[in-house]
């Protein structure tokens, strides 16, 4: 037998971006004449270089070379536009790939997403049996396992209303109902867990959980790296098309975090801001309970956030105010603490100065955690700021004794250490 | 699909390569032809306050509008035959082509969704269009046994060649269509041009006369088009004698037919895996 059920070779898919460089068309008259100038063109195929749009060649994908093996559950990541989504449509044969070959064993279900072809003149029950019939299920099959995926869904009572009328809880649960009642060899997903509601949602990972534990293939993308981790055994880190990092999924995600951290750039000289500038955070420092300049803080004790700055006069002469944002490895937004929340006015600034975040006891558990700052000219919905830098740099939190008992919550638990004590009271 | 039929197949996917499991993957998905077929028909008539009675009123107003401008304005002769019964029975195959082929011009752009989000063979989608133009076709086919009836005029033997010429007519919205509907993934120019063919279509075609009074130095050159041999022999089946058929004019549209659906299919064929970059 063969060992990989997917074997994919040099793979690329090149797609010309069009520019259309003219000016628009001031009347109608000139616009029916320039339509029928490039229709003729077009249909005759002529290179005329007047009414001929530009087009620039660009790589969705290059070079492109994977295996996975029979019953692996195979997670691919990477940041927005590094071609996730190309490589799942030449997988799933949406479209071709420009170069290379991919070969598959076993029977292939694709869900790019869920309930595709649903109708909403149709009822339940119809849609079930032509969205089966779409994802490549016998309607015998359907009859079957019909009672499974109602139940499933938990729509027994509208079965036989038009999907129209459905509430989009109802909607993406019969969406995925049927899809998880696929049973292919390889199973390609993606971002479908980005329906319905967080109980829902569980639903949907354990049935991922279960399909992989039956010895399918799995491959899986998704933004959801808690996801990842937990569903995925192997870890494919895409960037520009590229395969960057092939590996276990812990070390996919590890290089994928890395790759999103700043590098070791000075924060004067980070490219990436945004905002006017009146006011520019030049460098910032972590001070511990005693007043030293640290790398790292502990859980439990005092530490302090330095943003040193330098300010135009064009800074505002308002309420300046400064936050500071704190997201968890994965992304996930934990702190927001702004000066707007203690009401703290700073005060006309000086040309050179620093914001000081006083935190008394450091409520993390041992981590590293990207911050954010912003200095923005008032607190307000619109994003205006004097200065911005999305994951500034590092907070990376150290074992301490949170409790004065040496204990912490264990990372795979908590994220936040709570400030809260136990006690028996007889009733 | 789910049967052990395909355990051990394996795909090979790769630039220009045509698939040799393609006509298999066809067979296997023919159950989505019929769901597909089915979902338009049903879809069609669903939000409509009269319902599936449009089915029967179409035919019907469009035999009347036409009966009332050829034979009572323009007085053109129909011989031995009622007026409304020569121009229904040339109706029924041009609206089954009219309303396929509109359909199926615009079947892929209509499914984009589908298209861009899962795999299939995309032939079934202007299949299944043409498919579910058949529902019409059957109720208009009542309206005319009906009016048949009603003039006492019955069909003879030549009824049993009126399948052969429903799938005449069937090949010729299929076949254009395969072609207006692939190139309109591409430009939706197409979707604008095919209306306006389709209007012109009726009056170079037979349908709210008979061939008969084209005279015979243009008959060749007005038997180009293909739903001139379609509709005259049609009429012809369900007629008799009193249609004569010209034999030149079907085998033209025979050859002519094949060879769009033929160059249809390869045209189709040729540019379905590169729809989903362009839709």
């Amino acid at each position: 037998m063969i060992d990989h059920v997917i074997k994919a070779e040099n793979l690329g898919k090149k797609y010309a971006i069009a520019h259309q460089m003219k000016a628009a068309p001031a009347t109608l008259r000139e616009a029916l004449a320039r339509g029928g100038a490039n229709l003729w063109n077009r249909l005759s195929g002529r290179r005329d270089s007047a009414a001929k749009p530009s087009y620039e060649e660009f790589w969705a994908l290059r070079d492109v070379s994977f295996e996975v093996r029979r019953g692996e559950v195979l997670g691919i990541i990477g940041p927005n536009g590094a071609g996730k989504s190309t490589l799942l449509k030449l997988l799933s044969r949406i479209t071709e790939p420009t170069t290379g070959r991919i070969t598959l064993q076993g029977r292939i279900a694709s869900l790019l997403e869920v309930g595709t072809g649903f109708h909403p003149e149709l009822t339940g029950r119809e849609n079930i049996f032509l969205n089966g019939a779409i994802l490549g299920m016998p309607a015998s099959y359907i009859r079957r396992k019909f009672d499974e995926i109602v139940d499933f869904a938990d729509i027994e009572r509208f079965l036989d209303t038009p999907l129209k009328h459905y509430s989009s809880g109802m909607y993406a649960r019969l969406a995925f109902a049927v899809a998880a009642h696929l049973e292919p060899d390889i199973l390609i997903v993606d971002e479908v867990l980005a329906v319905g509601d967080a109980k829902f949602q569980r639903k949907c990972l354990g049935r991922m959980d279960k399909v992989a534990g039956e010895g399918r293939t799995v491959l899986f993308v998704s933004h959801n790296l808690q996801a990842v981790e937990s569903v995925c055994r192997r870890g494919l880190v895409l960037g520009h098309g590229r395969v960057c990092f092939n590996g276990t999924q812990l070390e996919a995600l590890d290089f994928y975090l890395k790759g999103m951290e700043p590098a070791d750039i000075r924060l004067e000289d980070r490219t990436d801001r945004l905002g006017d500038g009146s006011v520019r955070v030049t460098s910032i420092e972590l001070r511990n309970a005693r007043g030293e300049s640290v790398e790292c803080v502990r859980t439990g004790e005092s530490a302090e956030v330095r943003l040193y700055f330098h300010s135009t006069p064009e800074a505002p002469k308002s309420e300046i105010v400064v936050a500071l944002n704190v997201r968890s490895a994965y992304d996930f937004p934990l702190f927001l603490h702004s000066s707007r929340f203690s009401r703290t006015a700073f005060g006309p600034l000086p040309k050179n100065g620093c914001f000081v975040c006083t935190i008394p006891r450091v409520p993390l558990v041992p981590g590293r955690y990207p911050v954010t700052y912003s200095v923005m000219p008032s607190w307000g919905r619109k994003a205006e700021y004097c200065d911005y830098i999305r994951h500034a740099f590092e907070l990376e939190v150290r074992h301490g004794d949170y409790y004065g008992t040496g204990e912490l919550p264990l990372s795979t638990h908590a994220v936040a250490v709570l400030d809260a004590s136990w006690s028996l009271e007889k009733t | 699909m789910h049967a052990n039929e395909l355990e051990h197949s394996e795909v090979v996917i790769e630039a220009g390569r045509s698939q040799a499991q393609y006509w298999r993957d066809l067979w296997r998905y023919r159950e989505l032809l019929y769901f597909l077929s089915r979902r338009d028909v049903v879809v069609r008539y669903k939000q409509a306050v009269i319902g599936a009675a449009w089915a029967v009123l179409r035919p019907t107003l469009t035999m009347l509008v036409l009966t009332l401008v050829f034979s009572y304005f323009a007085r053109i002769p129909s011989g031995a035959i009622p007026y409304p019964i020569l121009v229904l029975a040339g109706l029924l195959p041009w609206q089954l082509f009219q309303g396929s082929l509109a359909a199926t011009s615009s079947s892929l752009v209509a499914n984009s969704q589908l298209i861009s989000k899962v795999y299939f063979p995309r032939l079934l989608v202007p299949m299944s269009v043409v498919l579910a133009g058949l529902a019409d076709f059957a109720v208009s086919l009542i309206v005319l046994g009906i009016l048949m009836l009603w003039y006492g005029f019955h069909p003879g033997p030549e009824i049993l060649c009126l399948p052969l010429f429903l799938v005449l007519a069937l090949l010729a919205a299929f076949g254009s269509g395969l072609w207006f509907g692939a190139l309109a993934v591409k430009y939706r120019d197409v979707t604008h041009i095919v209306p306006v063919l389709l209007q012109v279509g009726l009056y170079v075609s037979p349908v709210g006369y008979s061939a008969q009074i084209v005279p015979e130095r243009f008959r060749l050159l007005y038997s180009l088009n293909p739903m001139v041999g379609v509709i005259e022999g049609f009429r012809w089946t369900l007629l008799g004698g009193h249609a004569a058929p010209d034999w030149r004019a079907m085998l033209l549209a025979t050859v002519l037919i094949g060879i769009l659906t033929l160059s249809g299919i390869w045209y189709f064929r040729k540019t379905e895996r590169r729809f989903a970059d362009y839709i």
